[in-house]
């Protein structure tokens, strides 16, 4: 028998079907690839008795014929999302041994639809970071490493634990979140498909919350097809969050394989930066090429407002933050380090709970939003933050089907490289970051590599809750860049 | 706009954020450049853009104002570092 876990979601979801195999077996074979791959420190959290009974318990279902949609198939969670009865820390200090009572409405989905529970993955503190480095649990190696080289890179961020899991084949695919490109990214940096479904498409209910407006959780798949296959059965509207939309979910993997022809292709001269690698350039170039050969049309287009768009972020996020990392105070939940007096207690308890990265961004926040600076930096930001969307509506209104860019500005960087200034970590979201402030989708999908060997990504942007023709002009590109698995070397 | 140390002492203090001395002038520099990075912002013209205050434009949605949750008292404490029969328990707060 080959070795299960180099199947696609899609393929074993044949297999399960046809009982080429048992969700047991398939699910045994990626415990076995977890418990060899500690060295990635993808998995904060195993739950292999966990995957074994809910394995089980699709098995019987399909055997009955009533499995659902992801009947049997082993995934891994981000630690951002809350798991009933399993430990759940946004990988902070300060939730501690956090036990939520409840689960995540994404979550509660692809149970409901027969997904198996690998466990839990690594990410950025509170998902605040594009490498990875800030967990409290250590940073997660890329499965990919530079040709000939010896040296550890980072997966991205701020979902590097899903992107490493997927790329290594440690999961059949993986739940993420994005909040200025923390899905896309990582998926650009291993090679996998990351799609940022638009703003209000799956739940936030249950996501331990970063930044309001902008968080939206999306999945991590080994191809197209599979990220199709998760985002249905993550979407879906959800009375318990207030800015779920109510829309019904599409079957998006009928969007695969669908022709292009005629679709107008925005390519946006904003994000042709200078200094620009020449690799990034020819890889954008490239997939230009192969959605014309598709029948595309190629046109460019003008989102003038693009530069803005990473500094606003810096203040809406932090902002939202500092209002939502509120609720860490050392009494209700998580971590708590005594006082003397109760404001002693909040302060100590969120001096060592926080790290350094999540205390910065919580200061600039309280900061932004504090007497006599609100107008100044917060309602400048909203206001900005108008003209980012209305730039993407005008490209929109003139016929612009999806925009195509490059995913990131780099391929993967290595682990402490960057950090020193924290704003240089920040441009790495910079192809990103502007998707999360309008709310649209974006899908990043691997396409090439640099001289190195290691991937790049390209970026495709759609209308709201346009996610199908993302997936349809995705899959033309996956086609035709074929697709890319590391050496193992863990 | 950039903040003195005495004002990265008032926002850590805002943020209920414990910072030794030695730390004050390192988070200095970092606030700064982040201040700096978003100075950029004060070119645009917003002369007349709304704030925007909904990503998706849809209608606040409301549900019926009726008990439909509840009951689940030990849930709530679940995770509390020190409880008293279902209070939460804190430092002395009134002499």
């Amino acid at each position: 028998m080959t070795d299960l876990t180099s199947l696609t979601l899609a393929e074993a979801r044949t297999g399960l079907a046809n009982k080429t195999f048992t969700s047991l077996e398939l699910t045994d074979a990626h415990l076995k690839a977890i418990a060899a791959a500690r060295a990635l420190n993808a998995f904060v959290l195993e739950t292999p008795d966990q995957a074994r009974t809910m394995a089980r318990d699709a098995d019987a279902k399909i055997v009955k014929g009533q499995g659902g949609p992801l009947a049997g198939i082993p995934l891994g969670i981000k630690d951002l999302f809350a798991t009933k009865g399993v430990r759940t820390t946004a990988c902070s200090k300060i939730l501690d041994n956090f036990v939520p009572t409840y689960e995540s409405t994404v979550t509660s989905q692809i149970w409901r639809d027969g997904a198996v529970m690998l466990g839990k993955l690594n990410n950025d503190e509170f998902a605040m970071g594009s490498s990875n480095e800030t967990s409290c649990f250590g940073p997660v190696a890329n499965p990919w490493r530079r040709e000939g080289s010896n040296t550890t890179l980072v997966p991205g961020g701020s979902s590097g634990g899903s992107a490493s899991a997927v790329a290594a084949l440690l999961c059949m695919g993986a739940t993420a979140t994005d909040t200025g490109g923390s899905i896309r990214q990582p998926a650009a940096f291993t090679a996998t498909v990351g799609m940022k479904p638009t703003y209000g498409r799956c739940s936030r209910w249950g996501i331990v919350a970063f930044a309001s407006s902008l968080d939206q959780a999306g999945p991590i798949g080994r191809t197209v097809r599979d990220a199709s296959i998760l985002m249905r059965s993550m979407a879906g509207h959800d009375p318990k969050d207030t800015t779920s939309v109510d829309r019904e979910v599409p079957d998006f993997e009928a969007a695969i394989g669908k022709s292009v022809k005629g679709m107008k292709i925005g390519l946006p001269k904003e994000y042709r930066l200078d200094g620009m690698p020449a690799e990034i350039e020819k890889l954008w170039s490239e997939g230009a090429a192969w959605l014309k050969a598709a029948g595309a049309e190629l046109v460019e287009i003008s989102l003038p407002h693009t530069k803005y768009a990473l500094p606003a972020y810096y203040i809406v996020a932090p902002a939202e933050a500092s209002s939502n990392l509120a609720r860490y105070d050392g009494v209700r939940y998580g971590l708590r380090v005594p006082g003397r007096s109760i404001g002693e207690l909040y302060e100590h308890t969120r001096g060592q709970g926080f790290g350094a990265e999540v205390r910065r961004r919580v200061m600039i926040g309280t900061y932004v939003l504090s007497a006599g600076y609100y107008d100044a930096y917060y309602l400048r930001a909203q206001k900005v933050r108008t003209l980012i969307k209305k730039d993407f509506e005008d490209c929109f209104a003139k016929g612009v089907t999806a925009i195509l860019t490059p995913a990131t500005p780099s391929a993967a960087f290595g682990i402490g490289e960057k950090g020193a200034d924290p704003v240089e970590m920040y441009l790495n979201d910079i192809f990103t970051v502007t998707v999360n402030m309008a709310g649209l989708p974006g899908i990043a999908v691997p396409a090439g590599k640099d001289a190195q060997g290691l991937p790049l990504g390209l970026q495709l942007i759609g209308r709201p809750f346009d996610e199908e023709t993302l997936f349809s002009l995705g899959e033309v590109i996956e086609q035709a860049a074929g697709r890319f698995t590391p050496p193992k070397w863990w | 706009m950039s903040v003195d140390a005495a004002t990265v002492r008032r926002i850590a203090h805002l943020a209920r954020i414990a910072v030794a001395d030695a730390e004050v002038s390192h988070l200095q520099s970092e606030l700064n450049a982040m201040l700096a990075f978003v100075e950029q912002l004060s070119e645009v013209n917003v002369e007349g853009v709304e704030p925007m205050t909904s990503v998706m434009p849809m209608e606040m949605k409301k549900r019926a104002d009726v008990v439909n949750d509840g009951e689940i008292a030990d849930d709530i404490v679940k995770n509390a570092p020190a409880t008293d029969n279902h209070f939460f328990l804190v430092p002395k707060v009134v002499e």
